[in-house]
């Protein structure tokens, strides 16, 4: 799967999840200091995440300050090793 | 502390919201009441087939995106929205801005009687159904009775005391009452009180079902709510929340704020008889009347209009007429009574605040809303107010909340004089 489709994924459930403007995601954003998606909004969005790509996503591999474009690695990853 | 010594700080409502079946705000609900219009209606979003009671009076088209950002209503229920809805509304007409001084002098207390209900019935089932990755994580928060105090002191800043008093169907006038103490006491200067509930899922009408407590006029609903009427069958359960602004008088006027009315008696009590009928004769609602006098310092025969607790239950609404008789005597036959809930229906922990809004707007306007579907009075000497409002001059207006478990708990409101 590309960086552009889950992007795209991402991308809508931000939007349903937090009521985020599409045009604000990007992949340099910040959930937290950017996208004002906090710790536990983010816990809805790995759910939601992992139900749309069919992956399991370890909520080791997002500290604070994790990026739209870490999340979107950690799902290729997962997607990469299967 | 005593009176002499201390004259106490008074209380005025400086604003008002109101989330009802039959209004999405203070003036439509109010227009609603004046004409006599009843929200109650066959429930069409869950099955209903295996109840024994299949109507109720929900709140109608509300959108909750008008009131709070997405991330907000998504993560509350819906029994919060309608209360954070109806603080923004009031709010706004108290034309109130809550600086960084104000701030730590702002309370928040929001009685509810069931609270969250359709969250706590959501993780019951998704538990069952997806287990434990279901659930998401803001229910720990928002499936609790004080989450809509939270949401709203969240909202507004507000950093005084906050939390949700629970006293059953007497929550709403609890809480103004509770609210009223924050202000005299000189805890707060400002409080947003009122109540709000969301009782109508499968669960709270299976088990208000249970209790033998809900109308089973099904195929009539506009009628099922007939409160002092003698072909009443039970209650109607209801959705809404009301919240008042209430502020220290001198406070109020100093910044010429919109002043609706004064708070001016609270008076709380307990039948200690049974967990759902009330005493038989009234024991626990007249305590609560007359301490509500006492503290406002009025006698019942100034008493122009009460908003009746009126839910149209056999044993409520023979109970409380006769208990209002004990409490004002010959002045029971001259004063207006009726129940609003015969068009609301029973909103439960939101109740006693849209009643006391309905009452701030009697005092206001000289006219008192009626008691629909009132055809064969329970008391025929009387005023129930039958059909249609009526044209009075309410100085005072009392308005009763009697629960479950034998809360009870009254308010007195009086029209503003400096």
């Amino acid at each position: 799967m590309t960086t552009e489709e889950i992007l795209e994924g991402l991308t809508a459930i931000l939007q349903e999840v937090a009521g985020t403007d599409p045009a604000e995601v990007e992949l340099d954003k910040s959930f937290v200091n950017d996208l004002d998606v906090d710790s536990l909004l983010m816990v809805e969005v790995v759910v939601a995440a992992e139900e749309r790509f069919g992956v399991s996503i370890s909520e080791d591999d997002l500290k604070d300050g994790s990026t739209v474009g870490d999340l979107v690695q950690s799902i290729q990853g997962v997607l990469a090793a299967v | 502390m005593s009176s002499e010594h201390a004259p106490r700080r008074r209380v005025v409502i400086t604003g008002c919201g109101v989330i009802s079946p039959i209004g999405l705000n203070a003036a439509a609900f109010w227009e609603s009441l004046l004409a006599g219009r009843s929200g109650i209606r066959r429930i069409e979003n869950f099955e209903v087939s295996d109840l024994p009671t299949q109507i109720a009076a929900q709140v109608k088209d509300f959108d909750p995106e008008q009131y709070m950002p997405r991330k907000v209503w998504r993560r509350i229920d819906p029994f919060a929205q309608y209360a954070l809805a109806a603080a923004v509304e009031a709010v706004e007409g108290a034309k109130i801005e809550f600086d960084e001084e104000l701030a730590p002098r702002v309370g928040v207390q929001i009685g509810s009687g069931y609270g969250p209900s359709t969250i706590q019935s959501q993780v019951t089932l998704g538990l069952h159904e997806k287990g434990a990755r279901s659930i998401g994580p803001f229910t720990s928060a928002a499936s609790a009775i004080d989450n809509a105090a939270g949401e709203i002191a969240i909202r507004f800043g507000a950093k005084g005391p906050s939390g949700a008093i629970s006293t059953a169907c007497a929550s709403g006038t609890s809480a103004i009452g509770e609210a009223m103490r924050w202000i005299q006491w000189g805890v707060c200067d400002v409080v947003l009180a009122g109540g709000a509930d969301d009782s109508v899922t499968r669960s709270d009408i299976a088990s208000a079902c249970s209790a033998r407590a809900l109308s089973r006029r099904n195929d009539d609903p506009e009628h099922a709510c007939r409160p002092f009427d003698n072909e009443r069958d039970g209650f109607i359960m209801a959705s809404g929340a009301g919240v008042l602004v209430l502020e220290e008088a001198e406070r109020a006027m100093r910044r010429g704020a919109p002043i609706l009315a004064e708070l001016v008696g609270y008076g709380a009590s307990t039948d200690a008889y049974h967990p759902t009928a009330p005493h038989p004769e009234g024991a626990g609602a007249q305590q609560a009347m007359r301490a509500a006098l006492a503290d406002a310092r009025i006698d019942a025969s100034e008493v122009d209009y009460v908003n009746a607790h009126g839910t149209s239950t056999k044993l409520n609404d023979r109970i409380e007429t006769l208990a209002i008789r004990q409490v004002f005597g010959d002045h029971a036959l001259r004063v207006p009574i009726s129940s609003t809930k015969s068009m609301t229906g029973h909103m439960i922990g939101a109740a006693g605040a849209v009643e006391a809004i309905a009452a701030l707007h009697a005092i206001r306007d000289g006219v008192v809303p009626p008691t629909i579907n009132c055809f064969d009075p329970e008391d025929t000497e009387v005023n129930y107010v039958p059909h249609t409002a009526q044209e009075h001059k309410v100085d005072v207006a009392m308005s009763n909340s009697f629960g479950f478990a034998g809360h009870n708990a009254v308010a007195i409101l009086r029209a503003w004089k400096p």
